[in-house]
């Protein structure tokens, strides 16, 4: 019986191990997510809406969930040099000027985009600091 | 104890009146400097008046490239704010709270909306019409307007009580304040809210029907 006992807590403490470890991932994404939402407050909620709804004609939803797939490696370039030009999300036509703000740094700029992909209806998990350098020095390809 | 028993609902009346009362009662203070005047009475005496701060003549170019003055807003009351389209910062959220106000007046011929542009170097009606437009605004009841920078900055900091002016150090080249300054149609400020903020909006909601209620006969 004893046996069995420890047998049984040895099984439960190895796969606390492994699926703590599994979360750490997950973790590091909830951090970005949340750094990212206060970020999102500061910075863009003005113009696109506290639910990412954005501003009649003048400044176009996050909520189009294949925009935003379509142009996730884009995504850093449009935050930090801005944006001007004809564009169309979700079906409707957009032709205004969006700030840039290079200001950020690229870890600010990662979070938020793990905020954005990951609210308003998307869900794209993790994206990684690195991954901001590398899409920002392809900015204009 | 049947006195008692009595009491109770005569209490209950006596609240209810006094709660009424209140209701009726209730007025938007009036702000801004005040002086007097001295008034005459019919009978040939005098007494002492106060003025209040009102909102002197304007007129500004609007979205239609018309010419509107204050008598386009007589008889009415009216919520004016300082912006341009350009703004990046408070201007877009203020704009976003203040349509929601708007969309609740819609078609409400006591009620109208100016906006005043601070950009007299680039928002000129055509760009004005385009803002309107694109912010799904139609009609006249809110105007946007264009004045030189003389005329707009001086009625902004002396009658609407609001701070603009041109900054060279912010990234969009001009800073305000975000107030919407709710005017009676006597010209009086009845209310200034800060448009930035979701909890005062919702309280120049709640402050527009107490001050219609005032001109109610």
């Amino acid at each position: 019986m004893r046996k069995y006992l420890i047998a049984a807590l040895f099984l439960l403490s190895v796969s606390a191990i492994i699926y703590s470890c599994q979360s750490a991932e997950k973790i590091e994404q909830d951090i970005y997510y949340t750094n990212g939402r206060d970020l999102y407050i500061k910075h863009c909620q003005n113009c696109h809406g506290s639910k990412g709804e954005g501003l009649g004609a003048l400044t176009p939803p996050l909520t189009d969930t294949l925009y935003l797939k379509k142009h996730k490696q884009h995504l850093a370039c449009i935050i930090k040099n801005g944006l001007t030009g004809p564009i169309v999300v979700g079906g409707k036509n957009f032709d205004d000027k969006m700030p840039a703000f290079n200001n950020l740094a690229d870890i600010d700029i990662a979070q938020l985009i793990v905020y954005i992909t990951n609210s308003s209806g998307n869900h794209q998990g993790m994206y990684k600091t690195e991954q901001v350098t590398k899409d920002l020095s392809n900015c204009n390809q | 104890m049947k006195f008692i028993k009595n009491l109770f609902p005569a209490f209950f009346c006596a609240v209810l009146l006094l709660l009424f009362s209140c209701n009726n009662n209730k007025k938007l203070p009036i702000y801004g400097e005040r002086g007097t005047e001295t008034v005459k009475n019919p009978d040939g005496s005098t007494r002492i008046d106060s003025v209040y701060q009102t909102i002197p003549a304007f007129k500004f170019l609007n979205q239609d490239s018309t010419y509107i003055t204050n008598d386009t807003f007589k008889d009415k009351i009216y919520i004016a704010d300082f912006f341009f389209t350009s703004c990046s910062s408070i201007c877009p959220v203020m704009h976003r709270n203040l349509k929601t106000i708007f969309d609740q007046y819609k078609d409400n011929k006591d009620v109208m909306f100016l906006s005043h542009t601070i950009d007299f170097k680039y928002d000129k009606p055509s760009v004005l019409k385009k803002y309107a437009q694109k912010l799904g605004v139609y009609g006249d009841q809110w105007q946007f307007v264009y004045g030189t920078k003389e005329e707009v900055y001086s009625i902004a900091e002396k009658n609407y009580l609001v701070a603009v002016m041109e900054d060279k150090n912010d990234k969009d080249g001009y800073v305000h304040q975000g107030w919407l300054v709710l005017i009676d149609k006597d010209k009086r400020i009845r209310g200034a809210y800060d448009g930035t903020k979701p909890e005062a909006v919702a309280q120049l909601a709640k402050d527009i029907p107490v001050l219609l209620a005032e001109y109610k006969k």
